[in-house]
């Protein structure tokens, strides 16, 4: 029994395991997938003090690319999830642009040429992140609605009195243990779908073309799975992008679901 | 014993295909659950060009909601 999927079956391990490098079989072990995370960190943490470093009135360079990314997290998704009371979208904007860009450039990795290999597609990864915006919608919602939260979210009211209990534990379940649980499958199935997908057409291509073990006849053949390799690689970026986008969202729900009482 | 190893190696060959049939069946909701969401949102889009925006994040959000059943049966094959 292999609980969240730490673990793969055996043809597919290939694939998502990597070798520590320092401190192996450690919890301190370093392999391809922590280095990617702590680049995907870096890089972040370069967009947004490089860009924000000189702030000129006519933005260049990275600073355009760090302006453009922060106004599209406000605008697409923090203040239409959140909702723009008291400027509370606005608020909430810094959090969930970590969220958006760390995710995505750990995402993009999966197309990146000589990576090609999703950090997130190791369940750690989204569980951890998952559990962060666990704590802080949790956390938001004890702030803005008092120390009965966790009761008064679960029961809305204008429920009937006979179906409340039924209504209740329902909500409890869905509201502090699916959330989080699906967030993180969401995240990680999409980004391990995703590689599966780009190794099978990639390996069907090596395959005809420099094995070709029934014939010379099918190097032509090679290009129908590599025409696809090429086409999937397009989809992965979009997935890359499109989950992060995703995640950034349902963050946004959550904590405007938290911070207003009526629901 | 020899008898009992090989019913032990059919035995997981059966529950590796089982999952994967499982991902078959997982698929089939989410399958037309996205469609039926997508196709009402371009209508909704072409009716009403103006609450475009809205409804281009009502439906990414009801497409994660739906694909992650999807997902789930995809994971249950590695647990």
């Amino acid at each position: 029994m292999n609980v969240f999927a730490a673990l793969f079956p055996h043809g597919i391990s290939e694939l998502f395991n990597w070798k520590g490098g320092p401190f192996n079989d450690t919890i301190f072990e370093i392999n391809k997938t922590a280095v990617m995370a702590f680049v995907s960190t870096l890089v972040c943490v370069f967009i947004f003090v490089w860009g924000t470093r000189k702030k000129a009135l006519v933005p260049t360079g990275v600073q355009n690319v760090a302006e453009m990314g922060y106004e599209f997290v406000e605008q697409q998704i923090a203040v239409p999830t959140i909702g723009d009371h008291h400027g509370a979208g606005k608020k909430w904007t810094p959090f969930l642009a970590v969220m958006f860009f760390y995710i995505f450039f750990v995402n993009i990795w999966s197309t990146f040429p000589g990576v090609q290999f999703p950090a997130t597609s190791r369940i750690a990864i989204p569980m951890f992140l998952s559990l962060v915006v666990w704590l802080v919608y949790v956390g938001a919602g004890f702030k803005a609605q008092g120390p009965w939260y966790m009761i008064k979210t679960c029961a809305p009211s204008g429920v009937p009195k006979a179906i409340l209990p039924v209504v209740f534990v329902i909500e409890l379940f869905s509201k502090f243990i699916v959330r989080p649980f699906s967030l993180t499958v969401r995240l990680f199935a999409n980004m391990v779908a995703g590689h599966v997908l780009l190794s099978v057409f990639a390996i069907m291509t090596a395959e005809l073309v420099y094995k070709h073990r029934s014939g010379a006849y099918q190097i032509p053949l090679g290009i129908l799975p590599f025409a696809g390799l090429v086409a999937f690689t397009g989809f992965e970026l979009l997935v890359a992008l499109l989950q992060a986008y995703i995640f950034a969202m349902l963050t946004g729900v959550f904590i405007g679901d938290s911070l207003s009482a009526e629901h | 014993m020899h008898n009992l190893l090989t019913l032990a190696a059919v035995n997981g060959d059966i529950q590796q295909g089982l999952a994967n049939v499982g991902y078959g069946l997982a698929a089939i909701g989410p399958g037309i659950g996205i469609g039926y969401l997508v196709g009402q949102s371009v209508q909704a889009m072409a009716r009403q060009p103006e609450m475009a925006g809205q409804v281009r994040t009502t439906m990414f959000l009801g497409i994660a909601f739906t694909e992650a059943l999807a997902l789930i049966g995809f994971v249950l094959k590695f647990i």
